[in-house]
């Protein structure tokens, strides 16, 4: 039988994740060297939008209106059409490793049996199936990992598959929306923090202040030297827990991997957590008065110096080659 | 309240010293082992909640043999009683096994929650506590910040992390949830409870004991990893001691020799 491969998509703001592209890809790549087809799925209370950008990825996408998503959590929805899309043949699921994508993984294996490859950063056809790379124990191993059923599912991290598009674009059929697998829970409201609207993945320039920026205030720091370079401004686990920056600012195992052009830490120290969400990141430079910070494994420039002075000379020089 | 918590033990990340062993399973000699740290703010989370609303907390755990040892350090901190489901067939389960297994063992206990982590340190799957709601068919409520229940009225509220904030979200208990650190440090076990946890009763499950056709023959898994290797290393590069004035403009010569500023 040959192989079938779906992606499924996830909506932000109207528009597809790029993520969903990095799981399209791998599926339309997976198809090919397995002889088989690749399709897409959007459920979304307005899925045409999204579903006509995952066409230029795919040879065929199927676009679920579901009005529920807009008011419920999405998994139990969207793992509704993937278990019908898996009766109607399919044998592998591509989803994209984020909050909603676990649900949706975690929601079909509780309902079919079918085995998981988690948290791929890659992914290739080898003989009868997909085999996925995957960095586990915090990042102290790689693992290849294979399904030993004809049919199973994979996540996949943000940025281990570069998208891109097919050479022509795909059909686009739509579909009504099937009855959820599972309670789903209601959204009663959804709050937006500040500084939230500039994603950390799509960022090219990362600038990170970890446990020594010591205080909220400190954070001035980073900021400004993110808003100078253009950049978007990350946490570690440390100055999360403490509390001085949001959540959805994390970078590591827990919480974002972010592979920007630059990344610069200051006063981060490198934990394996941590390390984990940003050692893809082309060049990395970090600050840190301890010159034992295990960072400096990692960084391409390690400068043993104090974030305040360095911060702001470093601010003062790039304003000055500017031209003030 | 009755709630269950999922407690897994995991190599401790604090000692940096996991490895896979030479058949690429854990090799869980190599490490001292901890609960789970997603695992422990579940736990923190679900003795506050008693403590706020009454009733009891209940572990639940599938492990080894020895994961009693962990399970004890979690009863220290207040859980009243564990449950360790431990059989020799389990050893290296995959995931829809474990979760079989964990929510046949969850269906024999009456809880209003069931809170477990995330994820775990050690696989970071993330999709045990999804695949258990589904199993029991209860909402799952995930990635929670913040737990509200209103127990008169049968419902409970999280503070769901999203990309942009928090979503509020609600559903009907019994539920599941899955919990993040954004709930709140664990507490210390004091001296009280670490004796107290001495005497806490840990049943025992074996397969048997939850039914039947909960995992598959001979370890016939749904996955296998079939080649580990150690992860990628950067080249290090330049350490940079100079003043701060003298390192700005270092940073900035190689941040303008690669056009980044």
């Amino acid at each position: 039988m040959p192989a079938l491969i779906l992606a499924v998509a996830e909506v932000a703001d109207g528009s597809l994740t790029r993520l969903s592209t990095e799981a399209a890809t791998l599926a339309r790549s997976l198809a090919e060297a397995s002889g088989g087809s690749a399709l897409g799925l959007v459920v979304d209370a307005a899925p045409a939008g999204p579903a006509a950008e995952l066409a230029a990825y795919l040879p065929r996408v199927l676009a679920v209106t579901s009005g529920a998503v807009a008011g419920q959590v999405p998994a139990p929805h969207v793992a509704a059409e993937v278990a019908r899309l898996l009766g109607e043949g399919v044998t592998h699921v591509v989803i994209g490793a984020t909050t909603d994508g676990r649900d949706i993984a975690g929601t079909l294996v509780g309902l079919t049996g079918l085995g998981l490859l988690a948290n791929a950063d890659e992914a290739a056809w080898e003989g009868d199936g997909p085999v996925t790379r995957s960095v586990v124990l915090g990042g102290r191993a790689v693992t290849r990992s294979r399904l030993t059923a004809g049919s199973g599912l994979i996540t996949l991290r943000p940025g281990g598959v570069p998208a891109v598009e097919a050479a022509a674009a795909g059909t686009v059929e739509p579909r009504e929306a099937a009855a959820p697998a599972v309670p789903a829970a209601t959204v009663l409201d959804r709050v937006a923090e500040a500084g939230s609207e500039v994603s950390l993945e799509d960022a090219r320039v990362v600038v990170v202040g970890g446990r020594g920026v010591g205080s909220p205030e400190g954070f001035a720091v980073v900021d400004e030297l993110a808003s100078l370079l253009g950049g978007v401004v990350g946490a570690t686990r440390a100055s999360v827990d403490a509390g001085w920056v949001p959540y959805a600012r994390q970078i590591g195992q827990t919480g974002r991997v972010v592979k920007p052009a630059l990344y610069l830490g200051l006063g981060v120290s490198g934990a394996m957590q941590h390390r984990v969400g940003m050692q893809g990141s082309e060049v990395i430079i970090a600050v840190n008065r301890d010159q034992d910070a295990p960072i400096a494994e990692v960084a391409d420039l390690f400068v043993i110096g104090d974030l305040f002075e360095v911060g702001p000379a470093l601010a003062a020089e790039v304003r000055a080659r500017r031209g003030g | 309240m009755q709630i269950l918590v999922l407690t897994k033990p995991v190599p401790d990340p604090a000692a940096g010293a996991e490895r896979l062993g030479p058949d690429n399973r854990l090799d869980r000699a190599a490490s001292p082992t901890v609960v789970n740290g997603n695992d422990e703010y579940a736990l923190e989370a679900a003795l506050q909640l008693v403590e706020a609303h009454g009733g009891e907390v209940v572990i639940l755990t599938m492990a080894p043999a020895n994961g009693t040892e962990t399970m004890r350090k979690a009863l220290a901190l207040g859980a009243v009683r564990g449950i360790h489901v431990t059989d020799e067939a389990l050893a290296g389960a995959d995931l829809p096994t474990t979760i079989r297994v964990l929510a046949a063992a969850a269906a024999q206990e009456p809880f209003d929650l069931l809170l477990g982590g995330l994820d775990t340190s050690d696989g970071a799957g993330g999709a045990v506590t999804a695949g258990v709601a589904a199993c029991l068919g209860l909402p799952l409520l995930s990635a929670a910040a913040a737990i509200e229940p209103d127990p008169a009225a049968g419902r409970v509220r999280v503070r769901r992390l999203s990309a942009r904030g928090y979503d509020l979200i609600e559903a009907p208990m019994p539920a599941v949830i899955s919990c993040t650190q954004a709930l709140g440090a664990p507490r210390y076990p004091s001296l009280k409870g670490i004796m107290a946890a001495r005497s806490r009763q840990i049943a025992s499950r074996s397969l048997a004991d939850l039914g039947e056709g909960l995992a598959p023959a001979d370890g016939a898994w749904a996955t296998k990893v079939v080649a580990s290797e150690p992860p990628v290393t950067r080249a290090a590069g330049r350490t940079i001691t100079a003043a701060p004035a003298d390192a700005a403009r270092e940073i900035a010569d190689f941040l303008a020799d690669r056009r980044l500023i």
